[in-house]
């Protein structure tokens, strides 16, 4: 699109049949409805030059005329007058929805995909007033902007949509401002990548046992209602908020993903860690409230405890069952914190983090020749970026950090009823104030 | 409440941001004697397939000629080294393999 309208290059887009309806609706949120695009089988990664050939040579795998006519006709056949100059037009989304029966209201939720296809509150005036009587912020003012995927358009929402949503999730007005912050952040728990991507929400600070949050037995679910119903505002507000999060437009996820339906939202157990919380990792103080969202949960290894002999070998095992892209979480109950105290000696987490760093490694052969290595750190590499660029350097046997440093943390959560403990596969993406959002 | 009861609910979507319609590139009256740019976006063996579509031209358009140009980056970072090339040498743009 950039090539085409900013740079005036007659273009044609080339993408796989499962993506025709959202790239036609991407193209079209961008102005260019008349975007000419051509389709062929997906998919394209695994296939050998002869099979990728006969894609080239085989029909377009939405028109069904040969994919190189579709091309080349829309690099030469004109536009029709409809296809023509630049205008600019409104789209408004109504504050109210038509009155109807509860019965019919939840029904409309349901087909609209507005829910998460569990029964929702039906969001009425008193509820929403309700809600926005726990903060100080006025109803129409704007909180943030959000976005499925990079390529789509951000759609804006205000305090009372916020509180829409909030209502519908099941929350009660003293969690709202741990809602605002979560949407304050812009970042969408409903992200549309065919990779079936989650969030994860860590609240750190006062505010969690103001609000009776679990961080204890149980604290990652289903046993908490703030917990329930923080977690599941944020993946509602996400999807409606962003414009939508449905399967084959706005949501392309292969497989979908269970951590969706609450986005991992729970508090830090920092009255039994052995660690300053993560919180202030992050530049606050500990009497601040505050929430931490992290991105691209997937993955999920886990053990229990670590024992005397081989700890070293055992995390090291579990972070070579990890994609090397999606950079390494742990989420540690009390117990085994301590046993990397004892075991370890990591009297401060930036020394855990550090051993984490350097034992996290595999052969730079193996490391490169991962898909989604090849997809978005390659390039990176290529281009000259530190510290990839160095890593690409490596023989193909060397061993080579997995992670970048920066990326790798620890978050300690748990009842202590046992030293189970995970790495999540998660990307940190930003800490933001609760107290904000009173 | 009775069940035929009518409610008022609140919209629970966001507010999208205005559409500016674009006005695309015009098209070429032909390829012959052109340069088109096939561009990798380095996604899923992308390059794979275009040097098959190369090949294509190779054999069907020998008058066209094609540059497979792999972006600098990853897909999510603009790329206006790549774009002004292309501007500079070439006549289109055949951009794949997106999802």
């Amino acid at each position: 699109m950039t090539i085409e309208a900013r740079y005036g290059v007659p273009t044609v887009a080339l993408h796989t049949d499962k993506f025709d309806r959202v790239v036609r609706a991407v193209a079209a949120q961008n102005g260019m409805p008349g975007l000419r695009q051509a389709f062929v089988p997906q998919p394209v990664m695994g296939k050998t030059a002869a099979e990728l050939r006969a894609y080239v040579d085989g029909p377009d795998a939405i028109t069904k005329r040969p994919v190189m006519q579709e091309v080349i006709e829309g690099l030469t056949r004109p536009f029709a007058d409809d296809d023509g100059p630049a205008v600019e037009f409104d789209r408004s989304t109504p504050r109210l929805v038509a009155p109807d029966t509860e019965e019919n209201l939840h029904r409309l939720f349901l087909d609209n995909d507005w829910t998460d296809k569990l029964p929702i509150v039906l969001p009425t005036e008193e509820r929403v007033a309700a809600m926005l009587a726990a903060t100080r912020r006025k109803p129409d003012e704007v909180v943030g902007r959000m976005r499925p995927t990079h390529f789509r358009e951000a759609w804006e929402y205000t305090v009372e949509k916020v509180a829409v949503n909030a209502v519908m999730a099941g929350a009660v007005p003293a969690y709202f401002p741990v809602i605002l912050a979560l949407a304050a952040t812009g970042v969408s728990a409903r992200g549309s990548s065919s990779s079936s991507l989650a969030t994860m929400a860590v609240v750190n600070g006062p505010v969690r046992h103001e609000i009776g949050m679990n961080v204890g037995t149980g604290a990652l679910g289903p046993h908490n209602h703030a917990n329930a119903t923080i977690g599941r505002a944020y993946g509602l507000l996400s999807q409606n908020l962003q414009g939508g999060s449905t399967p084959g437009i706005t949501y392309m996820g292969s497989m979908g993903n269970n951590y969706a339906y609450n986005s991992v939202t729970f508090g830090e157990n920092e009255e039994r860690s052995p660690w300053e919380p993560f919180h202030v990792q992050h530049g606050f103080r500990p009497g601040d409230s505050a929430v931490s969202v992290f991105t691209g949960c997937r993955s999920t290894a886990f053990t229990l405890g670590l024992r005397e002999k081989h700890w070293r070998e055992h995390v090291r095992n579990m972070f070579r069952g990890m994609d090397p892209h999606t950079p390494p979480t742990l989420l540690l109950d009390p117990i085994t914190a301590r046993q990397f105290v004892d075991r370890g000696g990591f009297l401060k987490k930036d020394a855990l983090i550090d051993w984490l760093y350097d034992n996290a490694r595999m052969p730079a052969g193996e490391y490169w020749d991962y898909q989604l290595v090849q997809n978005y750190i390659y390039p990176r590499a290529t281009f000259g970026e530190e510290p990839w660029a160095s890593k690409l350097k490596a023989a193909p046997d060397e061993p080579i950090p997995m992670f970048r440093r920066e990326d790798i943390h620890v978050v300690v959560v748990g009842g202590e009823t046992n030293g189970y403990w995970r790495i999540m596969g998660c990307a940190y993406q930003k800490t933001l104030p609760v107290d904000a959002w009173r | 409440m009775g069940a035929h009861d009518t409610r008022t609910v609140l919209n629970p979507v966001g507010f999208p941001p205005k559409i500016t319609r674009k006005a695309l590139a015009p098209r070429l009256d032909t390829l012959h004697g052109k340069t088109v740019y096939l561009v990798d976006c380095r996604f899923d063996d992308s390059d794979v397939f275009l040097e098959q579509m190369q090949a294509w031209f190779a054999e069907h358009m020998p008058a066209v000629k094609t540059v497979v140009k792999p972006i600098s980056s990853v897909y999510l970072n603009d790329d206006p080294a790549t774009w002004e090339e292309i501007r500079a040498r070439g006549h289109a743009a055949i951009v794949g393999v997106g999802h």
